[in-house]
């Protein structure tokens, strides 16, 4: 199935402008634009409801947007959707293979379904190198979360696609085989120059992606490297530990100049912009059993940060 | 008695079973398909019961094959019209046209009035008429042959007064001879059995493809499917074919049980059959993939069936008689497949009909399935929108 394709040639896998999709008159993307390299871990994050699975089907051509444009491995997102399907492999949020197929009897499907050649073969070796051996003659629907999620994720490498959109993929996985997961993916970036777009919650997943996007009220706010997002965000963070009363955290998160308060356990990160004012504001609060200082922002700090932030987004 | 209250308040009006009511009540204000079928469903079927559907039909097409023309063949047509029963809608035909009439349902009854019939008739030998009746539809003709035995006696009473008073005696001037074509002995099954065939391949065939494309959606699997280059008649054609298959299993066990069990006869070519019975087969399986395609979920699926299958069962012919409906029944029965499909397969078991015959029934069915087809592929979505 690999050939030389459009996508060969472009150097953006991805280069959508102004999306806009309403369902029953609500609007679910709003002027969405974004620029996914060639052969990158991208990652887009995002709250529940700001429009992460939407924007996965507009690109995989799922969907078709109200307005405006773009392409996806060159193709125009709109006309060209058949050659779209041809060269991606999109696992969606829930399982969608059949439970009442046996694992081997879904590859099977999914090899005729996209013409491959060789499919005997193929799927042996599908089911030899994600380790599906001793469930191939399982029913699907039989499978555990996990196995299903591994399944699902050799069925969309069985064409060999040039772009991977995957929908909360290791959401229900233990940590291990999410860090499996996660090796598979990198492995086919950095040796079949895969793109691969992951829609996630957990931090440590985004944090293991080259570049990602943080999109809120189907808008993306920001885009850029984890240091860039950091750095870009102009965020203060302090530490206060240990912090045992909800009065401290009530009083501080009151405070105009304090952008955002999370608490992890008994510390307490407490943003804003202004660094000299947060130290008087922090400092006159505190008792003096408290131990505070200046951290180094970290990523879920933004992030939080970026979804408290109202009026950003669209209704 | 105040016991008695509270328990009753509490376990009828308890917060639990109030808690139910409630949900129950907000789930069935949202589900509007259900509301509509609520509602429409009795309204179709007294509309149904009500209007459409009548056991004593009038105005049969009639065909008279007149051996003789005069005053008193004319006066035993009028007679014949004055029933109410019979339509004279053909006359002056030879015998072979009357019969092809039969054969193409358009006359229920022939009726043959004999050479010489007023030189007999005059001559007091009770010159016999023949009327032939299609059997197949045995409900619709009983109370037609009836009325035409109880005009005899008095059919020419008035003109025959002062003249012929030796006609006036008993037993009557004319001897009526009644043939049960193509069911002589009124056998019922013969009517039932080949209709059933055609109501147990609707039934089935809508019901499984109605469920195909909404059961990959309920289930999540579309999603893939759509995923994947796929064009929609590469989906419709799959999941459609292997339904033919089964179709024709059931064709086979009913016709087994017709032969067997019940006796009836083939007198047509059952290659015939079988070659007509693909198309509406096909014209059910798309109405079921329409149904799929529009419908949001199984259960919505399902209650659309209903609607298809409650006209086509009551505005075939299959249980009721076709021509005693009113024009706006007989016009949704004829867009119907298993009006034409009823008619089909009595015709060949039956009649014995030919090619010929069965052609222009089988092209209201292609046309209702190519109809049917092109609703489902455009309103099949390529997107999950």
């Amino acid at each position: 199935m690999i050939s030389h394709t459009k996508s060969d040639e472009v150097a953006y896998a991805i280069d959508v402008h102004d999306l806009n999709k309403s369902f029953s008159k609500k609007k679910i993307i709003s002027n969405l634009s974004l620029r996914v390299k060639r052969g990158q871990v991208f990652g887009l994050l995002g709250p529940n409801g700001s429009g992460k699975t939407t924007t996965m089907r507009l690109l995989c051509g799922l969907l078709k947007p109200d307005s405006g444009g773009g392409t996806c491995l060159g193709y125009d997102i709109e006309k060209e959707s058949l050659q779209i399907k041809q060269h991606i492999g999109y696992m969606p949020q829930n399982f969608s293979l059949y439970d009442d197929l046996t694992v081997a009897e879904n590859l099977y499907f999914v090899a005729r379904l996209y013409g491959l050649d060789n499919q005997k073969q193929i799927v042996q070796q599908t089911i030899l190198d994600t380790g599906l051996e001793n469930v191939a003659h399982k029913l699907a629907g039989e499978l555990s979360g996990g196995w299903k999620k591994r399944f699902s994720l050799a069925a969309v490498l069985m064409h060999k696609p040039k772009l991977l959109l995957l929908d909360e993929p290791t959401a229900g996985v233990d940590p291990k085989a999410r860090r499996n997961y996660w090796h598979i993916l990198h492995q086919l970036a950095q040796k079949e120059a895969v793109t691969i777009i992951v829609s996630t919650h957990y931090m440590d997943e985004a944090e293991r992606c080259y570049e990602m996007a943080y999109i809120k009220n189907g808008d993306v706010l920001v885009q850029g490297t984890i240091p860039q997002i950091i750095a870009d965000s102009k965020l203060i963070t302090f530490n206060l530990s240990p912090c045992d009363s909800d009065e401290l955290e009530t009083q501080l998160s009151r405070l105009r100049i304090v952008k955002q308060v999370a608490r992890f356990g008994n510390d307490l990160h407490v943003s804003g912009f202004d660094e000299q004012a947060l130290k008087h504001e922090i400092g006159s609060l505190v008792s003096s059993h408290q131990r505070w200082e200046k951290i180094p922002t970290s990523l879920e700090d933004v992030f939080i940060s970026l979804s408290n932030r109202q009026g950003s987004g669209h209704a | 008695m105040h016991k008695v209250k509270e328990w009753l308040l509490y376990h009828l009006l308890g917060s639990r079973l109030k808690a139910i009511l409630i949900k129950e009540f907000i789930q069935l204000t949202r589900d509007k398909v259900a509301i509509t079928m609520i509602m429409m469903l009795p309204l179709i079927q007294l509309a149904l019961f009500g209007y459409a559907i009548n056991m004593n039909p009038h105005s049969l097409p009639t065909a008279v094959v007149v051996g003789e023309e005069s005053v008193f063949s004319r006066e035993f047509i009028r007679g014949l019209q004055n029933t109410a029963y019979f339509d004279i809608k053909y006359q002056m035909l030879s015998i072979e046209e009357a019969d092809k009439l039969m054969e193409k349902n358009d006359a229920l009854f022939i009726i043959s009035i004999p050479f010489n019939f007023s030189k007999e008739l005059i001559r007091g030998q009770r010159p016999q008429i023949l009327i032939e009746a299609d059997a197949t539809e045995p409900v619709a003709i009983a109370n037609a042959v009836a009325a035409g035995q109880a005009l005899i006696p008095h059919v020419y009473q008035e003109m025959t007064k002062r003249s012929l008073p030796d006609l006036q005696y008993i037993p009557p001037p004319i001897d009526l001879v009644l043939h049960q074509k193509y069911n002589p002995e009124n056998i019922t099954q013969y009517n039932i059995v080949p209709g059933l065939m055609g109501v147990i391949l609707t039934m089935t065939m809508v019901m499984v493809t109605a469920l195909a494309i909404t059961r990959e959606r309920e289930r999540g699997t579309i999603e893939s499917l759509l995923a994947a280059p796929v064009h929609p008649w590469e989906v419709m054609i799959g999941k459609i074919l292997p339904y033919i298959a089964i179709g024709y299993i059931q064709l086979f066990v009913i016709l087994f049980a017709a032969h067997y069990l019940f006796h009836i006869p083939m007198m047509g070519s059952l290659w015939l059959l079988l070659i007509s019975s693909l198309p509406f087969i096909l014209s059910n399986l798309v109405v079921g993939i329409m149904f799929s395609s529009i419908s949001k979920s199984q259960l919505q699926a399902m209650q659309m069936t209903f609607y298809f299958f409650l006209p086509s069962l009551l505005l075939s012919g299959f249980m009721f008689p076709f021509s005693g409906m009113p024009l706006w029944a007989r016009v949704i029965g004829e867009i119907l497949p298993l009006t034409h499909y009823v008619r089909i397969v009595r015709g060949i078991m039956l009649k014995g009909n030919s090619w010929e015959i069965v052609m222009p029934e089988l092209g209201a069915i292609v046309l209702f399935g190519i109809t049917m087809l092109s609703i489902a592929v455009l309103r099949y979505r390529q997107t999950i929108d």
